[in-house]
């Protein structure tokens, strides 16, 4: 019984002094935790968001931190690992919420960040995902934002780029029927182009791991289309476009970001030349803002910036804007701004989050394949 | 738009039919379903990749040295792999094929690695359009060459005396051997013939569709599978009919209906056909002596 007391008051101490030490911790800095992908299979993408995440602190703490009403408040960030694995992604979102940190921001895979999605909403934690496009991501959630657009969003932005700056009006769609991805996309496309004023003159489909593709090139050639849209992976693109060419297919041919892998270049060769795909980000973007981050990163870091790399400085950029607007460290007053915020500025573009959504409408960037490289054509802003 | 399809289905059709080829001269010599034989014709695929990209062999240099390398690789497949196991029960040699099928499988991902392969343009793709179809000089010459193939295949059996010796073993495997029928030579010229095309159509299917992968021969192997069934597995019309039946349905399926839809309807049509001619077309009906 006295054993018993005596644990249970050295508990209570013990509990007493972690709360002491960390009401002490907070007063004079904002903290901001970081759930990246360090270990695993993806290293590359938790070294660049890491990366990218240090050079957007350092440089709000150049200033002195963040001008709130009665002082400048440095920021503070925590880094963990969540080994690219679901489980213990979830396990850093709940370890951050036990710190106290005003935002998560991260993880980056959608397979991290649905699972850390869950354990913040049902605490409170207000997360920005840079890179997660999986649409279930920010459904019916409150605190939970991402700083990229959805797999579905393309099929808007595709729609805008071949209305708009081709200048087509009849399109075709082949699109793999079993996959997620591909559907949502040509799904989203069809809606969206037919809105603006286009014809989707044929929406064929197959199945994942099919060779021949003659039967729906031959009718959407038939069907006249100018311009072909291929929301498909890499691997199969160049098979597609062989044999819409063999069938007598002469208008071009737009992909998605399912396109940007360097792969495609040694499967596709020569016939890939000067067709279009979206995606989010370019190396060699043309904006100010784009050409000082890009300049900076590869000044600090020896390296050309990637997508993730991008995305995680916005995201940081998307937070930093809210708690500048809110001049508040309250999670609930930085989560308003964020949920409203409108024409913000980014690497990647011009972004806003609309009607609870906290899925951004903004820009996606065209690139061209030329010359066997991919070159940034052109941003298409919906906003 | 119908001369269109018919051209497609053609070209799939064909592959096919020399793949299907394969399955029923082996179960017409040794009643064994070889299910390794979908591999047998990835690997000859990946030997051709080999010969294009490393040794810059023209094209008619490739598709016969791959013929008689992949032929060979029958043979060694059938000397290893089935020949002790000839007079197990047949559920024995099923699995050891499947086993064969899945060695030929990892020993590439091993080797060469999970990623897809460009397969090279080995000849320079010409388009001619007649009026509302299109059509190229490989796609001619995939259906010719095939179309060649099989007559080959079909004059050897019926003209030769090998091909005599192998129709006897097919008629009745205890006194075939009685008239001087070396049966062990017929069994590995059979098992060479079959994956010598098999491993033509592998060359055909990288020149048409140029991406190629360790995975290539499951689904095109039970394709040609179902193929020889419908056609009547042992008979060699029977293969190459049923081939292009089965391109001509997957083609207009695909053309008519939504594309998931397409696999259904091809093993629904085996389904189908089995339940009312278990033996296929030119199968010929088994009689058992009681």
């Amino acid at each position: 019984m006295v054993k018993n007391f005596l644990s249970a008051v050295s508990l209570l101490g013990t509990v007493a002094g972690i709360i002491v030490f960390f009401s002490c911790d907070k007063s004079d800095s904002i903290k901001i935790g970081l759930n990246a992908e360090l270990t695993g299979s993806v290293p590359v993408v938790g070294k660049s968001c890491v990366n990218a995440a240090a050079m957007a602190v350092a440089e709000v703490n150049a200033r002195g931190g963040i001008a709130l009403a009665d002082k400048t408040v440095p920021i503070k960030l925590l880094v963990e690992d969540n080994e690219d694995k679901a489980e213990s992604a979830a396990a850093v979102a709940q370890k951050f919420v036990s710190g106290g940190v005003l935002a998560m921001i991260g993880p980056n895979a959608s397979r991290n960040a649905v699972p850390s999605a869950v354990v913040a909403e049902s605490n409170r934690l207000l997360m920005i995902s840079p890179w997660a496009t999986n649409p279930k991501l920010t459904m019916d959630k409150k605190y939970i934002f991402r700083a990229c657009f959805t797999d579905d969003f393309q099929g808007n932005v595709v729609a805008a780029f071949i209305y708009k700056k081709l200048g087509l009006r009849r399109a075709a769609v082949l699109f793999d029927v079993t996959s997620e991805y591909n559907k949502g996309i040509a799904t989203v496309f069809k809606e969206s182009f037919v809105k603006t004023g286009g014809t989707v003159a044929a929406f064929e489909s197959y199945s994942t791991g099919d060779k021949d593709f003659t039967a729906q090139l031959s009718k959407i050639t038939a069907a006249g289309a100018d311009v072909l849209f291929l929301p498909n992976y890499y691997n199969e693109v160049p098979l597609q476009i062989q044999q819409a060419r063999q069938t007598g297919f002469t208008g071009s041919i737009v992909g998605s970001d399912s396109w940007g892998s360097e792969e495609i270049l040694k499967l596709g060769k020569d016939m890939l030349n000067g067709l279009y795909f979206t995606t989010h980000y370019s190396a060699d973007m043309a904006t100010d803002k784009a050409r000082k981050f890009i300049a900076d990163y590869q000044a600090r870091y020896g390296s050309r910036p990637d997508d993730v790399a991008a995305l995680t400085y916005d995201s940081f950029g998307l937070l930093f804007e809210s708690i500048q607007k809110a001049q508040s460290r309250d999670p609930e007053k930085v989560r308003a701004q964020l949920s409203s915020l409108s024409k913000f500025l980014g690497v990647t573009g011009a972004m806003e989050f609309r009607s609870g959504s906290g899925s951004p409408v903004k820009s996606a960037v065209v690139i061209q394949i030329k010359n066997n490289a991919f070159t940034y054509f052109d941003s298409i802003n919906p906003l | 738009m119908v001369i269109q399809q018919a051209l497609n289905s053609l070209q799939l059709g064909s592959i096919y039919a020399l793949i299907a080829l394969g399955y029923t001269m082996v179960y017409g010599v040794l009643r064994l379903i070889n299910f390794a034989h979908g591999d047998v014709f990835m690997v000859g695929s990946y030997a051709a990749l080999f010969l294009a990209v490393s040794l810059h062999c023209p094209l008619l240099v490739i598709l016969p040295l791959t013929f008689i390398a992949i032929g060979l690789l029958g043979v060694v497949i059938e000397r290893l792999a089935y020949r002790p196991l000839r007079n197990a029960p047949r559920v024995s040699a099923v699995i050891t094929a499947l086993a064969v099928g899945l060695f030929l499988e990892t020993i590439m991902l091993a080797t060469i690695g999970p990623e897809p392969k460009k397969f090279p343009a080995l000849v320079t793709t010409t388009l001619y359009t007649f009026g509302s179809f299109t059509t190229t000089n490989l796609q001619i010459m995939i259906i010719m060459v095939s179309i060649i193939l099989m007559i080959a295949v079909d004059l050897f059996v019926a003209k030769t005396r090998t091909g005599m010796a192998m129709r006897a073993l097919s008629w009745d495997k205890t006194y075939a051997p009685l008239l001087g029928i070396n049966v062990d030579r017929i069994v590995s010229v059979t098992f060479g013939m079959g994956a010598g095309l098999a491993s033509i159509a592998g060359i055909f299917v990288g020149l048409a569709y140029p991406v190629i992968d360790p995975y290539m021969g499951i689904m095109v192997g039970w394709k040609a599978f179902v193929s020889a069934v419908i056609g009547g597995i042992g008979s060699i019309k029977g293969a190459v009919i049923g081939g292009f039946l089965l391109g001509a349905v997957e083609i207009l399926s695909a053309a008519f209906l939504p594309s998931t839809y397409r696999d259904m309807i091809v093993f629904g049509l085996l389904l189908f056909i089995l339940l009312f001619k278990p033996q296929g077309f030119f199968g010929l009906p088994v009689q058992k002596k009681v």
